[in-house]
């Protein structure tokens, strides 16, 4: 029998896994729950959240000695996955896989916090952004230095779960200048902490994202994960979870959308034809399967990478977000083409997808940034 | 480590020994260009005698056809073995002993769909590399629309009589048998009056005629039937049943198309070689843009070759779903020789200049979303098979 681990195949407890997913968010969380949590103003549900930490959803990337399932990087993305697919929000990627996956990292110092986010009882926000694009390195954010304390002042711009989240991971500058690589410093703080201000956003895929604004906001030394002006080494394993379970979310999106779709074109009938006979859209909708075929290889290919060899999973990474972010904007941009009209209401579902696959290309990187990784790695 | 992969540990070990052993050192590493290829047949002379040596001790250990059952010349290999060999023959750099259509196409067919006495008259003389196939599907009126064969062989009592025209029949003027796809009953429905015949190239009445293609000279012809006479033993499985055996066929060429596209450029990418040609290409930056989505297709793409291989081999059929990477890989290829041409400009317009051949090569791929079956109609089996769409 082959070690499918070795191969892009699904193993049999990823089957399964995927199943009891499916199974238990089309009942818990369909795409109706973020309208009816739109509609009541609503971005992030504690009952929901709790129900995937009693599935052990939360601790997919947690050791075992801390109350997580440590399921590994494919099984997260397959998670993601099938969030993606029926757009289930939760702080998921933000706390069970970024923060989980940086905690993780962060010694004993991590381990009460790794236990407090498998047993579901804390949730996280990576406070980044600072500018309309990702870039870490450009980050201004000041801490500054009072003996063994800091001070931290400046504003992140665009923080997903930033107003829900009880904690904040902060990446600050406590050296050089924006743009430089070195000089940046990664916090874990609570995000009750006086002088930081969190103003929701009302962004267009109805979820948790926040302006958090730093005035001269408390911390210490024992608020830092990894090594002071080491913060991007701190971060990169979060990140890069991050970007392969978005990447896996965006790739389950288009693959909800390109069902739907399918369903429409099925039952839609014009010129007493039902329109998935014509084949000027036949040949769309397989050319759409084709290309989520193609990037769903990239997402498990991401997965196994950051399992076997994590250090050395950057062009991997890079490819599942870069043609994820392109597969979910294609299949977004069809589906609501080929809805016609009923396609472009808001009592349609079909719009959620593309308003969540919008974000989901901007997070963590865009084609564009993860291109030119992949470039680089490639030799050009 | 289990029984099993002991097993295949020792006989990588075995194999890897026999073809650096056996294989004349300097036919290692030698780029596989057309005169590299020995294809066999009648009238096949050897470009040196390395080939023939190579191909006389593959006979030998029956690996022209690794997988075929010994008793037709074959090794009688696992899929797992097979695996092997092909890596350690790639690891060390050997040749293919012998290439043709007659492995690739008609043999799978007659050990599917032959009888016995095909099967002994037939298998010994491809593994041996004496008899070279060609393969006479497409007609000027079937191209897409394969089914629609009008080349009729009657029923004459002792014989077939076979009147009609086949066309693109890739070296066709080159082999010494053809097996074709002929119209046996003109008042079924289409798919259900072909049969699969097999004739030999010197039979009276049988014509060739080579093609020239836009890219230059090509190994396609045209082949003109007429009044041959065909013994009826020639005839392999059932009467009007030849659709089945094209199908299962057309299968095996769609994943060989599809998948030839990775190993065109040689395993390099895109960018490593357009980084290495002069000036710095690169610096245009909608070269660079188009150049880095090729890029970031092409490594998606042998990702999912990868992953469909894996599946085809842990017994998970694929199924139509090869039609997939008929239609991506060859529509990937045209898309990275667009960009060669476009990043060579003018060194590249002569047919044999600075970048010697590369013009040829890339009014080549145009065919490569035409043979085979069409993108459309690889989009079509999609659309129908794996999304079950609506009929029109």
């Amino acid at each position: 029998m082959k070690d499918l681990t070795q191969s892009l195949l699904d193993t049999e407890d990823e089957v399964m896994l995927r199943d009891a997913a499916r199974g238990f968010l089309a009942d818990a969380s369909p795409v109706a729950a973020l309208r009816a949590n739109r509609d009541a103003g609503r971005a992030h549900d504690p009952a929901l959240w709790a129900e995937m930490a009693q599935m052990g959803w939360t601790g997919v990337l947690i050791p075992e000695d801390a109350g997580g399932a440590d399921m590994g990087h494919r099984a997260a993305g397959i998670l993601a996955e099938e969030m993606g697919r029926v757009l289930a929000a939760s702080p998921y990627l933000s706390t069970a896989v970024i923060a989980a996956s940086v905690l993780r990292q962060a010694g004993p110092r991590g381990m009460g916090a790794l236990q407090a986010i498998a047993a579901g009882e804390a949730t996280y926000a990576l406070a980044l952004d600072e500018g309309p694009k990702f870039a870490p390195a450009a980050t201004a954010l000041k801490a500054e230095r009072q003996g063994n304390a800091f001070r931290l002042s400046g504003v992140k711009a665009f923080v997903p779960d930033g107003s829900t989240a009880g904690r904040v991971l902060l990446l600050a500058r406590t050296s050089g200048m924006p743009g430089d690589t070195e000089g940046l410093t990664l916090f874990d703080i609570d995000a009750d902490r006086a002088g930081l201000q969190r103003q929701a956003l009302s962004t267009i895929d109805s979820r948790d994202h926040a302006r958090l604004v730093f005035d001269g906001v408390a911390a210490t030394g024992d608020d830092i994960i990894g090594d002071l002006d080491a913060g991007l080494a701190a971060l990169r394993p979060g990140v890069q979870a991050g970007q392969a379970a978005l990447a896996a979310e965006l790739t389950g999106l288009a693959g909800g959308a390109a069902a739907i779709t399918l369903g429409y074109l099925k039952e839609r009938k014009q010129f007493d034809r039902t329109i998935g006979s014509f084949q000027a859209l036949q040949h769309r909708a397989a050319h759409l399967w084709s290309e989520i075929e193609v990037t769903l290889s990239a997402i498990a290919n991401a997965g196994r990478v950051l399992d076997a060899t994590p250090d050395d999973a950057a062009l991997a990474v890079s490819l599942a977000k870069a043609r994820a972010a392109q597969t979910a904007k294609l299949a977004v941009s069809e589906a609501v083409q080929m809805h016609g009209g009923i396609g472009m209401t808001d009592a349609y579902d079909i719009g959620f997808f593309m308003k969540r696959a919008r974000v989901g290309a901007e997070w963590l990187g865009d084609y564009g940034h993860h291109a030119a990784i992949i470039a680089a790695a490639r030799g050009f | 480590m289990s029984d099993a992969t002991e097993a295949l540990a020792a006989f990588r070990a075995e194999i890897s020994a026999w073809i650096s052993d056996n294989c004349p050192a300097a036919l290692l590493g030698r780029p596989m260009d057309e005169s590299a290829i020995v294809w066999g047949g009648r009238n096949w002379t050897f470009a040196d005698d390395d080939q023939r040596l190579w191909l006389d001790r593959a006979i030998s250990r029956g690996l022209t056809a690794p997988r075929w059952p010994v008793e037709y010349g074959g090794a009688g290999l696992s899929r797992a073995q097979e695996k092997i060999y092909r890596e350690e023959m790639a690891r060390i750099g050997a040749p293919p002993p012998l290439e043709s259509f007659g492995l690739w196409m008609l043999g799978p067919a007659l050990l599917e769909f032959g009888n016995p006495a095909q099967k002994a008259e037939h298998l010994p003389s491809i593994t041996r590399g004496e008899i070279r196939w060609c393969q006479g599907y497409s007609e000027p009126g079937a191209g897409s629309d394969l089914a629609n064969v009008q080349t009729r062989a009657e029923d004459m009592g002792d014989h077939w009589l076979v009147n009609g025209q086949k066309i693109w029949t890739s070296y066709a003027d080159k082999a010494d048998w053809i097996f074709a796809l002929v119209r046996t009953d003109r008042d079924a429905p289409k798919h259900k009056g072909i049969s699969f015949l097999l004739m030999d190239m010197e039979t009276p009445g049988i014509t060739t005629r080579p093609i020239r293609l836009i890219s230059g000279k090509s190994p396609f012809c045209e082949t003109f039937f007429d009044n041959v006479k065909v013994p009826k033993k020639n005839l392999v499985g059932e009467l009007n049943r030849g659709w089945d055996i094209a199908k299962y066929l057309l299968t095996h060429e769609r994943e060989m198309i599809g998948g030839g596209a990775s190993g065109l450029l040689g395993g390099r990418s895109i960018g490593q070689i357009l980084a290495a040609q002069d000036g710095n290409v690169l610096a245009d930056p909608i070269l660079r843009a188009e150049a880095m989505q090729a890029e970031v297709d092409a490594l998606a793409f042998n990702l999912t070759m990868g992953r469909y291989k894996d599946q085809a081999e842990a017994g998970r059929g694929v199924g139509n779903a090869s039609a997939m990477l008929k239609y991506y890989g060859t529509e990937l290829n045209k898309r990275r020789y667009e960009l060669l041409m476009a990043t060579a400009g003018s060194d590249g317009l002569e047919w044999d200049g600075a970048h010697g051949g590369l013009a040829p090569e890339w009014l080549r791929t145009k065919a490569n979303s035409i043979e085979g079956g069409t993108s459309e109609v690889m989009l079509d089996i999609i659309a129908k098979r794996v999304l079950e769409m609506p009929g029109q």
